[in-house]
């Protein structure tokens, strides 16, 4: 019998039960409105190219750091205080030694990936420094340093001053005999300090070193300072990142007011998210076959003991280097001793350098008075004073690196490592000024083969051969995308100095300020090669067609060569114009 | 001086022995309790035993020596130095049999060509020529002689006598051959080799006669007990497993950087470059790009 | 090609070639043939699949291999370490490779254009945070009121003071401490670890001993040693030093050092004057002594002198002599402070 209503059914009607993510979301936007935030964040787009990912092998590398460094806390005991060592280690047994080393060694040999998770620990850092240095070398040849991001830059270089010093601390903190040896050179470098440098010495060490606080000190700088700071850095930078939207190379459809790429999620979310888990999973396999950071084969500190080949770790090899190859300079005055052999290339070099890198942008934009903001990338070559400079600081860096290690480059290639010192000395000065120019002339022939490329063409490698008998390369025109993307920049643009002084002869003020800037930018920008005009293209691709026109009988026909012979096979539709695309 | 020396003896012997007894019999008897005498002694002191056995010895490393050593070290081994004041070989007088066995049998010896070291190569002579030329030296001077077998022999050495040859180890060896001793740089291009798959004998030799740069290391201050701790301990450790994996040279922090920057940044820029790299695309017919 | 370009040029001549525009989107292989797409999707799950086998592994490696007394091994490595070492990360790692994988191949890649915006405020929001701004600092009066606005810097500035104090007893002062060591006349030289005293005749040319001051190795009236633990420490980080014999015509001893040795042994510092590590590397034949740490090289026959490296003083020498029982001891304590350099050292 029919119903006077139709029934989808025998159930009563439901409504549809939420599904959970939905209801969670809900419960939490009815809290904290996220869905303000959320809307613009979750589509936002990010280009896509492999050395934007430098900065992220950094930001993964910290996060390995946390997790592995958390594991470690849990059997770490921070303490000098003597204990005997009755663990596995056979070759140590019965030893007095600090709490820390033997916590360490108990870590090694008696937690199950206990040394596991200390070789993770110490390979990722060693990552985290190097990522965030070749991370820096991309921001700086690529020009995203210029305004707005020069704030990012200045927190960038905090992070990697940083970020070295919880190497230097976390390494040390085992007590051993290597790391205890850098830890003795540290307090030499403090007591070299002029009038500060034996109450800083006494003051960090509690008393004469090596004292018995040292170690639980650099345990609270360790986990507690510097990782606190880190981590708000961290977050300041990547917030930047977020508000400034990410830079990107020049290419169609890709101007300074817009961002082509691909949108967070779903794509950012897993080529990031997988790069963590590559990441994690690159620093687990050498945590696991490459042993790192042997400390029971040191021994525990012993300030009579150390080792052939005591250098720190990688990240602090420059200044090791220029230690060693600094001359034995001391003066007596008055009854103080100022320690030049010392106190130059331990703080005063770093400290310098350290300046300079966080003042590049600012001196940059100082230099040439650009105070345009910049989306757009450049292409190295396209600022040759800018990436020579940074060459010649690389080589500097490069070179007092090599130093620290001159005793194992002795060894290795049977040099004297007199020989490499006295070498050293004299290529720290040399060697950077011939890397600048060595690499400005490089772009600026990069630079002179690209504007060639613009206005005649690429070189096809197809030699003709005309009626009297030359020879010429068949060249052809770029395709639009590639020449568009080698003109989207900017020209240069080179201060002129107005005129300095008034009708009375009177100099302006701030006129020699004016002056060295204006001489400045000219040597900044001297030589650069700027993108054709309108009409110099127009007047290159006349030539061009010019030169084509003495081809055209062969246009259409192979060009074999045998077009003068009788003897070609006339390939149909071949066309030399479509040649590539 | 037999008439005076027969009548002292025979006053001495007594008048009735004096007939029955032969003129040449106190003589005799002296020579007979001097042979008795320096015979016993001879048997029981073993370095002139061996003397007696090998003078032979001696003469067979003496000729391998003008062959093989005497260009650098002198017909006597003297030492030979130039006029200009060049040194090319030094005095072997003194530096007895444990040098020789040291610097021969690890191949040190003959050097091929002048220099700062003489690096450790192919052994050039078989054991029983290394013996003969330590006996030709040894005769030259005394000197430090080849350890006894019981001396470096650590096979059964107690994990006491190895944590204190660690110790030992840490305190005089690794500043010069490293924590591991994988080897370390001296002034000049010398450097102290690696001490991995050195022999226990030669390692005892060398602390015992300090080849070329290297300290000596005498018995009366680092006693045997002392030496075989420190054998011990090498020993042990060359067993030892990596723990941690590859071990990558044993050098400390440098090789660790450069595997960082090599394997590790490079393993993970070449990710970063697959990442982002174009992947295939399905061209359209009759279309540019 | 001109190289100065004024401002001019900049501004009238336009770009000369035309943006053509972000190209078309062409689609992949996956997109267009679903045999492709399946087997992509079996590829990205197969990588997932893996790393959860490897993940098993790891936790199953973790129980089954032995570490402590009697560790397990593999290929002379520690079994332990490569298998959980090596499963996590194969296990991390093939996860990266699906996701990413994922992306690449499946996942929508038709290129977004999103507008940047300028990082400067707008002008309205400007004038109006700036006119809240002085509306707050006119209603709060500092402006007129330089007394308060003095009086709040100078009591905030002295809350700086205690923030410095507080941390003076992080140690405490220097005074002469680091000018004189343990060493005293008549206190024997004894080889380090062994702790053996030392006779002349027992050494040889050309040895090395490494040496400590006799009191490390003696007891208190309670038995206890008379230094251990931090003391120990603090004093060898000073007081370490070497033994070092040469032939007496090798020396050239400065003025009043002839008699600072005996029978052509002399006692150095073991500890460098250039940052402090100790320095053992002693060639017999050159009679150079080499730190490892920054390679300063110093001559034990030239009364310490400096002849390489960054170090700028001459390293310290202990004068010796014999005592009655015929062993090696101090004259009296170093006469200059030892190890590195330091402002009131004079």
């Amino acid at each position: 019998m029919k119903t006077p209503f139709t029934s989808n059914g025998t159930k009563a009607a439901a409504a549809p039960k939420p599904n959970r993510v939905g209801a969670v979301a809900e419960w939490a936007d009815e809290r904290l409105g996220l869905a303000t935030m959320a809307k613009k964040q979750i589509r936002k787009v990010f280009p896509d190219h492999w050395s934007f990912m430098l900065g992220e092998i950094a930001l993964w590398s910290f996060v390995v750091l946390l997790l592995t460094g958390t594991f470690l806390t849990l059997w770490f005991r921070p303490s000098m205080g003597e204990t005997v060592y009755n663990g596995s280690y056979d070759q140590l047994r019965g030893l007095e030694m600090s709490e820390a080393y033997a916590s360490t060694l108990d870590i090694s040999f008696d937690v199950r990936a206990g040394l596991l998770m200390r070789q993770m620990h110490h390979w990722s850092a060693m990552l985290f420094i190097a990522a965030m240095l070749v991370h820096l070398m991309r921001v700086y040849f690529t020009g995203a340093f210029r305004k707005p991001r020069e704030l990012n830059w200045v927190i960038g270089s905090l992070l990697l001053l940083l970020g070295t010093l919880e190497g230097f601390t976390g390494y040390s903190l085992p007590d051993d005999l290597l790391s205890g040896t850098g830890i003795r050179a540290a307090d030499g470098f403090m007591k070299s300090m002029p009038v500060v440098g034996t109450y800083m010495s006494f003051f960090l060490f509690g008393g004469e070193f090596p004292g018995d606080s040292i170690i639980p000190r650099l345990y609270t700088v360790h986990v507690l300072l510097i990782p606190g700071v880190l981590l708000a850095l961290i977050a300041a930078h990547m917030l930047l990142l977020v508000y400034h939207k990410h830079t990107q190379w020049p290419g169609p459809g890709r101007t300074n007011d817009n961002v082509v790429g691909y949108p967070m999620l779903p794509v950012y979310a897993a080529k990031a998210g997988g790069f963590f888990f590559i990441v994690f999973g690159v620093t687990a396999l050498m945590g696991a076959f490459l042993s790192i950071n042997p400390v029971w084969r040191y021994g525990s500190y012993n300030p009579s003991e150390v080792t052939a080949g005591s250098q720190p770790d990688w990240y602090m090899g420059w200044p090791d280097g220029a230690l060693r190859i600094m001359p034995g300079w001391e003066t007596h005055l008055f009854g103080f001793t100022l320690s030049w052999n010392v106190f130059l290339p331990i703080i005063v070099l770093p400290g310098l350098m350290f300046t300079i890198l966080l003042m590049l942008p600012f001196v940059e934009a100082w230099i040439t008075g650009d105070k345009r903001n910049h989306h757009l990338l450049q292409r190295p070559r396209n600022a040759p004073t800018r990436t020579a400079l940074m060459v010649s600081l690389m080589t500097f860096y490069g070179l007092l690196w090599a130093a620290g290690g001159n005793d194992l480059i002795a060894i290795t290639f049977h040099l004297s490592i007199n020989q490499i010192t006295h070498f050293m000395r004299v290529a720290v000065f040399v060697g950077p000024l011939i890397a600048f120019i060595i690499t400005r002339r490089w772009c600026i022939s990069l630079q002179r083969k690209d504007q060639d490329d613009l206005l005649h063409g690429y070189e096809t490698g197809v030699i003709m051969r005309d009626a009297l008998g030359g020879y010429t390369e068949r060249h052809l025109p770029l395709p639009t995308a590639e020449a568009y993307t080698l003109t989207a920049r900017d020209r240069d643009e080179i201060r002129q100095l107005e005129a300095g002084t008034d009708e009375n002869g009177v100099a302006a003020k701030g006129t020699g300020k004016a002056k060295l800037q204006a001489r400045l930018s000219h040597w900044w920008y001297a030589h650069n090669v700027q993108k054709p005009t309108v009409a110099e293209l127009e007047e290159a691709h006349h030539h061009v067609e010019v030169e084509d026109a003495h081809d055209a009988p062969l246009v259409g026909h192979a060009a074999d060569g045998h077009q003068f012979d009788g003897r070609h096979d006339v390939v149909e539709g071949d066309d030399l114009a479509h040649h590539r695309d | 001086m037999l008439r005076i020396f027969q009548r002292t003896t025979g006053r001495v012997a007594g008048s009735i022995s004096r007939r029955r007894r032969s003129r040449f019999a106190a003589p005799a008897v002296l020579l007979i309790g001097l042979l008795a005498t320096g015979g016993v002694y001879a048997a029981f002191t073993p370095a002139d035993a061996a003397k007696q056995d090998d003078a032979s010895e001696v003469a067979k490393g003496k000729a391998l020596f003008l062959v093989g050593c005497s260009s650098c070290h002198g017909m006597n081994g003297e030492g030979v130095t130039t006029k200009r004041g060049k040194q090319l070989g030094p005095s072997l007088v003194g530096v007895g049999a444990a040098a020789v066995d040291f610097q021969v049998g690890t191949g040190r010896m003959p050097m091929a060509q002048p220099g700062v070291q003489a690096p450790s190569k192919q052994v050039l002579y078989t054991p029983e020529e290394i013996s003969q030329l330590g006996a030709y030296v040894a005769s030259l001077g005394p000197g430090p002689e080849v350890p006894p077998k019981s001396e470096y022999d650590v096979a059964k050495a107690s994990n006491e006598s190895i944590v204190r040859g660690g110790e030992i180890f840490r305190t005089n060896c690794t500043a010069c051959h490293n924590f591991a001793g994988s080897g370390g740089a001296l002034p000049q291009g010398k450097y102290a080799p690696k001490l991995t798959g050195v022999s226990a004998k030669h390692i005892y030799e060398a602390l015992l006669t300090g080849p070329q740069q290297m300290p000596v290391f005498s018995d009366h201050v680092l006693t045997p007990e002392d030496k075989a701790d420190v054998i011990a301990y090498l020993k042990k450790t060359e067993k030892t497993p990596g723990y941690g994996g590859f071990s990558m040279g044993a050098l400390g922090p440098v090789s660790e950087g450069l595997f960082a920057w090599l394997v590790g940044i490079g393993m993970l820029v070449g990710f970063a470059v697959w990442i982002a790299a174009h992947t295939a695309r399905v061209k359209k017919t009759g279309e540019d790009a | 090609m001109s190289d100065v370009h004024s401002k001019e040029i900049e501004r009238t001549e336009p770009d000369p070639i035309a943006d053509p525009g972000v190209e078309p989107h062409l689609p992949r292989p996956t997109d267009v043939d679903p045999a492709a797409e399946r087997r992509a999707e079996r590829q990205v799950a197969t990588f997932f699949g893996l790393s959860a086998v490897f993940t098993i592994l790891c936790c199953v490696s973790y129980f089954v291999f032995a570490v402590g007394d009697n560790p397990d091994t593999i290929g002379g490595l520690g079994a332990s370490n490569v298998a959980i070492g090596g499963f996590l990360g194969l296990a991390l790692l093939f996860i990266g490779i699906g996701a990413i994988q994922w992306a690449r191949k499946l996942m929508g890649d038709h290129e977004i254009i999103e507008m940047r915006h300028p990082s400067v405020s707008s002008d309205a929001d400007r004038d109006e945070a700036l006119e809240a701004f002085n509306t707050g600092v006119t209603e709060s009066g500092i402006g007129r009121r330089p007394l308060i606005r003095n009086s709040l810097i100078g009591a905030m500035a002295a809350l700086g003071l205690p923030a410095v104090i507080f941390l003076r007893d992080l140690g405490p002062l220097p005074g002469n401490k680091l000018a004189h060591t343990v060493w005293r006349k008549n206190m024997r030289v004894v080889q380090d670890v062994t702790g053996v005293p030392i006779r002349p005749s027992d050494m040889e040319i050309g040895q090395l001993v490494n040496t400590e001051p006799g009191v490390f190795y003696k007891d208190g009236p309670d038995g206890e040693p008379l230094f251990e633990g931090t003391e120990l420490q603090q004093a060898k980080t000073k007081a370490a030093t070497i033994l070092v014999r040469m032939h007496p015509d090798d020396i050239t001893p400065s003025r009043g050092r002839a008699d600072w040795g005996v029978d052509g042994i002399l006692c150095y510092s073991k500890i460098c004057t250039h940052v402090g590590c100790p320095i053992s590397l002693w060639e017999q034949q050159t009679h150079h002594l080499l730190c490892p740490c920054h390679q300063s090289t110093f001559d034990l026959a030239d009364n310490g002198k400096v002849i390489f490296g960054p170090a700028a003083r001459p390293l310290p020498q202990l004068p010796i002599m014999v005592d009655s029982a015929g062993y090696l001891v101090a004259q009296s304590d170093f006469p200059e402070p030892v190890g590195p350099s330091y402002w009131e050292r004079g």
